[in-house]
């Protein structure tokens, strides 16, 4: 057997006539996870592109020495609006929307703890949204960098509305996923299936308990800095204004007090795809589930605790230099076990290279390398000399991009059919991750060489004549088309398959969690029944009667 | 098929793991992020206290006393809150008494908060005029904005205690809103002490 629910209405087996969702106000007026869901991973996308179209004119003005494809001033916004956009209106509705969707089908559950929150959430990040890209039409967007560094973005240098437009629109988004992660918490902790205890959680789910702490936690500092910003700009506060005695470093602190979390919020959900899909896709359960739920706590903890590392030049004198340099250090050692256990999963596994599977090998070598490009700003002299330069910008992209990025599609792959009812086209897939290996590691590997030799991060243009940047540049920029086309092929993807993709069936992978005990698409309150959970596999438990921790054979 | 195995999803209790009702424990997450919060703007506050000097200008133009009585006055609040609350669950009327008094209390702190705005503005102590002014008035406004939510809380509550059936205001409903009160007011012994009591110390 493969499902285990019995019905009382027709089953159906297409997104597209689940009777429930016909017609626009069905999405509109929904407090149903699975619709919201959706609704996040579509507005993501959109902001996807529009996110990777900035990147790509950003590409494009810096392709030749001595451009001018756009002016200083719209550069400095768009590389602004393109840093804003990806993390907080791409990263951020595309974790939730992957949490709210697949954490109570995980857990068992029939929807979220409080479904009108969960509705909240998101119209109050789409809100968030609109505000930001208004800025556009009311005088220019904002230009002081995704992390709007006092004294550039106070009044007085830069006078627009634009940054009145940021500090607003990420309060409201801020309060918006304080809402969902509270949401997110509540259903884990008190919704899961009779004999689901925590240690049978799906690591997805464990990850995302993590993440919902991350959030309550880290976006109030966010919150409390936004709103000394904002009152400094139109109240005429003195918080960040150092001619009166204001304190500038007070915002880098506040602002890297949550924004070191920030990049864990972004990465953690990505983890939990992961660790569903390799062991699947290794028919291994996976190695070291202990270990790797309780790295994932280490570092919930630690990451509120490493905030200075993005400030080690500004001149805060040794001690904190040290000490931070030692907190970072350390939290690279429960991320390399996660990698270790991964890797280890697979080792000797019946490896299947699906399409999810492919995203998650890539995962592993581009995170990897993200990663240790990381520890080297915890070396402070490797610090100091590379801040600001390109090789921040390559290593945030290899974590953000091929880690991020990379992990989420390998899920969107991974759970397509359980949320459409179809299969994902392979062939489309496979295509779709060459050009993008390719297109990323060509556009993004050259900035650590690039950072090497000097080029600073956020200028417009560069001289002629600078020791091998016009070329490594114009490589760049060229690679940088093909990542975007390969995004562009992605949501083709989605689409075709949407109307041709083969019928999935409720268990197309053979996996083991709940989620794929419903229907797909799920339909109602997901589950008629559900199993008493006995180990981490439920699904195994009910094929074979028991053995899903592994106990017999795997 | 394993039948015995497989409940039906409409009996199992979905809090069987956990005795914590769940609007409760979203209220606690939900302190704990405004803990946060607060516990920065504090600190924006105490960066500048000797840095800058605000802590000498609090002791210039803010009046302890006066203060230090309508504090008071939000203090007792949570106390009859908690009467408030005991009456509730043994069905006594005492509880309508107790609420509106608790009402009365928070709002008369929310009025001599409102008088110590006008006289320090017509001091012309404004929230622009310098760092103390910003500190202050964000830190305390926040707090008073807090405050404001919770009695509109407290009202919600006292109107569906009035004229609600029996049972109406479920006691996690209650216990809700008496944990968001007791909040703000731990708050402001937070925000007290700092800003009005800290140049006693030194
Ligand atoms: C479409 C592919 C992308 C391209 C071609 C691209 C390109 C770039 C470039 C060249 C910069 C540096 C601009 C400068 O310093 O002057 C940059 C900055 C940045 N990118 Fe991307 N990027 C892409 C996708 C992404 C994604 C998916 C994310 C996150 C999820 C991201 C996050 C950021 C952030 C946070 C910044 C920093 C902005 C700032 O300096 O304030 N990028 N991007
Ligand atoms: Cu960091």
């Amino acid at each position: 057997m493969t499902g285990g629910t019995i019905h009382t209405h027709k089953p159906v087996n297409w997104l597209a006539e689940v009777p429930e969702y016909q017609g626009i106000l069905s999405w509109l007026t929904s407090i149903d996870h699975k619709q919201l869901g959706i609704l996040y991973i579509l507005s993501a996308f959109g902001f996807l592109v529009v996110g990777a179209l900035m990147g790509l004119t950003i590409r494009l003005q810096l392709m030749f020495p001595m451009s001018h494809v756009v002016s200083q001033e719209v550069y400095n916004q768009i590389f602004t609006m393109h840093g804003t956009t990806m993390v907080f209106f791409v990263g951020m509705p595309l974790l939730f929307g992957f949490a709210v969707y697949l954490t109570p089908l995980m857990i068992g559950a029939r929807d979220m703890a409080f479904p009108r929150l969960n509705s909240f959430g998101y119209w109050v990040y789409l809100f968030g949204a609109i505000m930001l890209f208004f800025s556009f039409l009311s005088g220019g967007a904002p230009a002081a960098g995704w992390f709007a560094y006092p004294p550039l973005s106070e009044k007085g240098y830069l006078f627009n509305n634009g940054q009145n437009y940021w500090a607003l629109s990420l309060f409201v988004t801020g309060i918006g996923s304080v809402a969902t992660g509270v949401n997110l918490i509540v259903t884990i902790l008190t919704m899961r299936a009779p004999g689901m205890t925590l240690k049978r959680v799906p690591l997805f789910v464990w990850m995302i308990l993590m993440d919902g702490f991350l959030v309550v936690f880290s976006l109030p500092a966010l919150n409390a800095a936004l709103v000394m910003i904002l009152f400094d700009r139109t109240l005429n506060t003195k918080f960040f204004d150092a001619t009166v005695g204001g304190s500038p470093l007070l915002w880098q602190h506040f602002f890297w007090f949550f924004g070191h979390p920030e990049v864990y919020i972004l990465i953690l959900p990505g983890w939990g795809a992961i660790s569903e899909v390799i062991p699947v896709f290794s028919r291994k359960l996976l190695f070291g589930a202990g270990v790797m739920a309780a790295s994932t706590v280490a570092i919930t903890f630690l990451s509120f605790g490493v905030w200075v590392h993005h400030m080690f030049a500004a001149g805060l004198g040794f001690a904190p230099l040290y000490i931070f340099a030692v907190t970072s250090l350390l939290i690279a050692v429960p991320t390399g076990i996660k990698v270790w256990s991964w890797l280890a999963t697979m080792w000797g596994g019946k490896l299947r290279f699906t399409v999810a599977m492919l995203h998650a090998m890539a995962f592993l070598i581009q995170f990897t390398i993200g990663g240790l490009s990381g520890v080297a700003f915890a070396v402070i002299p490797l610090d100091w000399q590379l801040t600001d330069s390109y090789f921040v910008v390559a290593h945030f992209h290899y974590v953000l991009v091929g880690g991020m990025l990379f992990s989420l599609i390998s899920g969107v792959y991974y759970w397509y059919p359980k949320v459409t009812g179809r299969m994902m086209s392979e062939t489309l897939g496979k295509w779709q991750f060459w050009l993008m290996v390719f297109g990323f590691n060509g556009t993004f590997f050259v900035m650590h060489i690039l950072g090497v030799l000097g080029m600073p991060r956020r200028v417009w243009t560069y001289p002629l004549g600078m020791p091998g940047w016009a070329e490594l540049n114009f490589f760049s920029s060229c690679w940088s088309f093909v990542l975007v086309a390969s995004m562009l092929l992605f949501l083709y993807n989605l689409v075709w398959s949407f109307y041709h993709g083969k019928i999935a069936g409720p268990n197309p992978w053979n996996a083991w969690t709940l989620e794929w005990l419903a229907d797909s698409p799920p339909i109602g309150e997901n589950f008629e029944r559900v199993p008493v959970v006995r180990s981490r596999r439920p699904l195994w438990d009910l094929q074979f009667g028991s053995g899903g921790d592994g106990e017999h054979h795997a | 098929m394993h039948n015995q195995s497989v409940a039906p999803i409409a009996k199992h209790p979905l809090d069987s793991n956990m005795t914590m009702n769940r609007n409760v424990m979203g209220m606690l997450l939900f302190i704990g992020s405004e803990s946060m919060f607060f516990l920065l703007l504090i600190l924006a506050y105490v960066n500048f206290h000797s840095q800058y000097g605000t802590g000498e200008m609090a002791a210039w133009h803010l009046d302890v006393t006066k203060t230090g009585l309508f504090s008071i006055a939000l203090f007792a609040s949570s106390f009859t809150l908690w009467l408030s609350e005991k009456a509730h669950e043994k069905h006594s009327g005492m509880a309508i008494f107790w609420m509106i008094l608790t009402i009365v209390l928070g709002a008369i702190f929310i009025c001599g908060q409102a008088l110590e705005y006008s006289e320090l503005i017509s001091e012309k102590l404004t929230i622009s005029r310098d760092l103390f002014g910003s500190t202050f008035f964000t830190l305390t406004g926040f707090h008073g904005f807090h405050v404001i939510v919770g009695l509109i809380l407290l009202s919600v509550a006292l109107w569906i205690m009035v004229r609600g059936k029996q049972g109406e205001l479920t006691e996690a409903g209650l216990t809700c809103v008496s944990l968001y009160w007791h909040f703000v007011d731990v708050v402001w012994v937070a925000v007290f002490s700092v800003v009005y009591l800290w140049r006693f110390v030194s």
